[in-house]
């Protein structure tokens, strides 16, 4: 599934765009260091295959309902990790941009759910593991079967854990996972089997292509185990400082507007623009009784005592309902007004 | 000059599955010939023309261009002079837009970038597609497509224009109108096709091409006359060729 | 993604919003691409009982689609075909988190409604700021932007590439699914060994396309560098898009807009 921009926070999402496109810039720098420019358009040519082979349906036996190929793990066994991470990464773009499949600062969540979780932590550390030295067939559909499942777990498990830390979302933490992972247990196994299946046909037609993708160097060596810590490492660096702004201020995330204002980098506020930022926040909460979220038993306690502040809270509440209306209003009538203007002119 | 002379001796291709698709070919093209190489599914004819600009490489024997044999050390110079049109346009044209699309070999040629532009409108002109530059390939139709795929190799200004299939596809009038553009071009050009006719509208010589060897090489017309040639190889006259149905009278 | 054929046609529309020709569009791409990445941000940034101080961010894509001439309707229902997926997940907070926060007059609304009502708006205003900016810079150009900003360029020839050959190949996947239930009388989708050979054919038939495309290239005299040739001016128009939205969305994001008219309104009538 994908992470969604309106279940995100931004220290979350920044976060994981870091991390993701330090990924991208890692891996472009990788397949184009390699001999072999035949990958160009190989991997082009394969992102748009997965789109168009995402589009047809199958029949998943004895339920009667219908699934399709997920296919990242597909990739990553044609194409080696660096190139089937980028691959999948640019389909994940132009899902985003066309499709509006999680949308655009959600896109560094699922590019590391599903590129990074594929090709750099399913692809070399369970079938490249499994597969080992001489695969057979049967080593390899078990290879595949085991990663298309894990794959589907740790993906889901980022989600789960973005969503948690975003806080956007109520749902607590056990009851998403449980929500989750199931589902996802048997979408992975349906995965594994379509995988499977489409892998063995092409084993069958074209061994070359396979044997080629097996030839390519050895996999989940030292070199790559020290760029998937650093990685790692890197992630909990930046989620840690950016998380420890979001919870000095859990409703505003101010440290976003002053990289508005101040610098490019999503780089921390200092203490002045966030301190004056906060106030400015408070002064304009529009909810009366945001600011009692945090003691809300004691807002409430007040709100009874005090039958005449809550009146005046009615009173705000109402403007408040009134100025939504007016506001939706006059953001619907700017179109007619300007495109009006743009006809004329 | 002899620079738009192809010469090829005693080819021989094998692929590495063990298919022998070339079984010793041997012709020369001169200079401004216009050549039709034919010949039944299987024949050999696609993996002739990948040989003429070395995308593949000759198990036997030797392909020469110009005044350079095909190797490795010349196809920068190869792929200049031979400008190499494939079959399905959507192979070719790769790139957002027509423009950038045409001007992707003049860049590779490391030409300045005036004079790609001037290439670009220079090769689209030619094929009659200059309204098509900013459009993007996808949503061009098939003879359009054709014709810009025409372009992209025009821009390089090659000597020799090898065209796979060129009508293939095509509506009529889209193909007539492809054949009077061939006509006007006075390169040295090699098709393969199934189109006889247009081959009897365009070649003066033809090749045809049987089970990986040349079984006949000689003027168009007389090959077409050659019924018995014909169906051994599995083809047969250009319908312009045949008796009228419809008076019965024959040519 | 409901039938091929629906994606694909929507693919496309959305595809040649792009070849538009108003100021808009004709703006330099890095700019766009800036000025949606600072909407997102600040729609984002807001706490999760926001719904109200959202609503004037509707500000942008309405004025987008008017001076950009887009078709509303269509930007619409695709936006509101997204939504359910975040209601998904927002339609728990009602049922988790009950605590009374508003009252409008004599309905109690708890904050599980309102933070749900703002996930919907959020997935609205940045659903709608992806396909916007698609349909008024266009993908190639969006990616001559990215690379401009720092995007590495095997990344964006990849994406090109992506681009170039989606139309292509969901042609034929379309071609080769419509051609296999023409045979199936039931209508149903393959089996799962049917759908193995199915999208195994349409596999090594697209790696037969890249290998052609690459002797394509070679004959063009491809060395493995690509030359791009997008000139593009960052100029005063593009600084003044920019600034001016940004400016506006701060100041969306500092003042509460729909409040302080709602104040004034409220103010004029007593």
């Amino acid at each position: 599934m994908h992470m969604a921009d309106a279940l995100l926070s931004p220290a979350v999402g920044g976060t994981m765009w870091a991390v993701s496109a330090g990924a991208i810039a890692y891996c472009s720098a990788k397949v184009r260091s390699e001999p072999d420019e035949r990958k160009v358009p190989l991997m082009g040519v394969l992102g748009a295959f997965l789109f168009a082979a995402q589009m047809i349906n199958f029949t998943i036996p004895a339920t009667g309902s219908s699934g399709h190929l997920g296919g990242g793990l597909l990739l990553a066994i044609l194409l080696g990790p660096h190139a089937a991470f980028l691959t999948i990464a640019s389909v994940l773009v132009v899902q985003a941009l066309f499709f509006g499949d999680g949308g655009l600062l959600a896109l560094g969540c699922n590019i590391f759910n599903m590129g990074f979780v594929t090709a750099f932590i399913v692809y070399p550390f369970i079938y490249k593991r499994i597969l080992g030295a001489n695969p057979s067939q049967g080593r390899m559909s078990l290879a595949i079967m085991l990663s298309a499942v894990a794959g589907l777990q740790l993906g889901p498990f980022c989600v789960v854990l973005q969503t948690y830390f975003s806080g956007i979302s109520e749902l607590p933490f056990s009851t998403f996972l449980l929500l989750m992972q199931p589902i996802h247990l048997a979408i992975g196994i349906v995965e594994g089997f379509v995988t499977v299946a489409v892998v063995s046909f092409v084993h069958r037609a074209r061994p070359e292509i396979l044997e080629g993708a097996l030839r390519v160097r050895p996999i989940g060596n030292h070199p790559l185990r020290g760029v998937l810590i650093s990685f790692l490492v890197a992630a909990l660096l930046t989620g840690g400082i950016l998380s420890r702004f979001a919870s000095e201020n859990p409703d505003g995330l101010e440290w976003a507007i002053a990289g508005v204002t101040g610098k490019e980098e999503l780089s921390g506020p200092s203490r002045g623009i966030y301190g004056t930022l906060a106030a400015f926040q408070e002064k304009t909460a529009f909810l009366p009784d945001y600011a009692f979220r945090k003691t809300p038993a004691a807002a409430v306690r007040q709100e009874e005592n005090d039958a005449g502040a809550s009146d005046v809270r009615l009173g705000t509440s109402v403007a408040g309902v009134v100025g939504s209306l007016l506001t939706l209003g006059i953001a619907c009538l700017v179109p007619f007004l300007l495109r009006k203007r743009h006809r004329v002119t | 000059m002899s620079h738009h002379i192809v010469e090829v001796k005693d080819l021989r291709h094998v692929y590495p599955d063990g298919t022998e698709a070339l079984r010793g070919v041997s012709f020369r093209i001169t200079h401004g010939e216009s050549v039709a190489i034919i010949g039944a599914n299987g024949a050999g004819k696609s993996t002739l023309l990948l040989h003429l600009n070395g995308c593949l490489v000759p198990t036997e024997g030797a392909v020469r261009v110009g005044d350079f044999p095909v190797t490795r050390s010349t196809l920068p110079e190869i792929r200049r002079a031979v400008g190499m049109v494939f079959q399905d346009p959507d192979d070719q044209l790769f790139l957002p837009t027509v423009r950038e699309d045409v001007a992707f070999g003049p860049l590779n040629l490391g030409l300045p970038p005036d004079e790609v532009e001037r290439r670009v409108e220079d090769a689209l002109e030619r094929v009659g597609a200059a309204h098509l530059v900013d459009r993007p390939p996808y949503h061009l139709s098939g003879g359009e497509k054709r014709r810009v795929a025409i372009a992209t190799v025009l821009s390089m200004e090659p000597s020799i224009l090898v065209l796979d299939e060129p009508t293939s596809g095509l509506d009529p009038h889209a193909r007539r109108r492809l054949m009077g553009l061939l006509g006007e071009f006075h390169h040295t050009k090699i098709f393969t096709s199934h189109d006889l006719d247009m081959v009897l509208d365009l070649c003066e010589r033809t090749i045809v091409l049987h089970e990986g060897m040349v079984k006949a090489d000689g003027p168009t017309r007389d090959i077409f006359l050659d019924d018995r040639l014909l169906a051994d190889c599995r083809l047969e006259r250009p319908l312009s060729m045949q008796g009228c149905p419809i008076c019965g009278t024959k040519k | 993604m409901a039938t091929i054929d629906g994606t694909s046609l929507d693919f496309r529309l959305l595809d040649r919003l792009s070849e538009g020709h108003s100021a808009i569009h004709r703006l330099d791409p890095r700019a766009k691409v800036l000025a949606t990445l600072f909407f997102l941000v600040s729609v984002v940034s807001f706490g999760k009982y926001e719904v109200s101080a959202l609503f004037p961010f509707f500000l942008y894509p309405a004025a987008l689609i008017a001076l950009a001439d887009l078709p509303a309707l269509f930007l619409v229902r695709k936006t509101a075909l997204v939504l359910p997926f975040a209601a998904v997940i927002g339609i728990f907070n009602p049922l988790l988190d009950s605590r009374i926060l508003l009252h409008v007059g004599p309905l109690a609304i708890s904050g599980g409604w309102i933070s749900c009502a703002s996930i919907i708006v959020r997935a609205a205003l940045t659903v709608s700021a992806a396909f916007i900016l698609v349909s008024v810079t266009g993908f190639p150009s969006i990616c001559a932007a990215l690379e401009r900003l720092g995007m590495p360029r095997t990344f964006a020839v990849q994406l090109l590439f992506l681009y170039r050959y989606i139309f292509v190949l969901i042609e034929e996947g379309k071609r080769m699914s419509l051609a296999r239930e023409l045979r199936t009388f039931g209508g149903r989708g393959p089996g799962m060994k049917h759908f193995g050979s199915l999208v195994g054919h349409l596999l090594l038939r697209t790696w037969e396309r890249a290998e052609r495309i690459h002797r394509a290239m070679l004959a063009r005299g491809f060395t493995g560098e690509f030359h791009p040739r997008r000139p593009c001016r960052f100029g005063a128009w593009e600084t003044l898009y920019l600034l001016g939205w940004s400016a506006l969305f701060l100041l969306f994001r500092l003042e509460n807009i729909p409040r302080i008219l709602g104040t004034l309104v409220a103010g004029v009538l007593e």
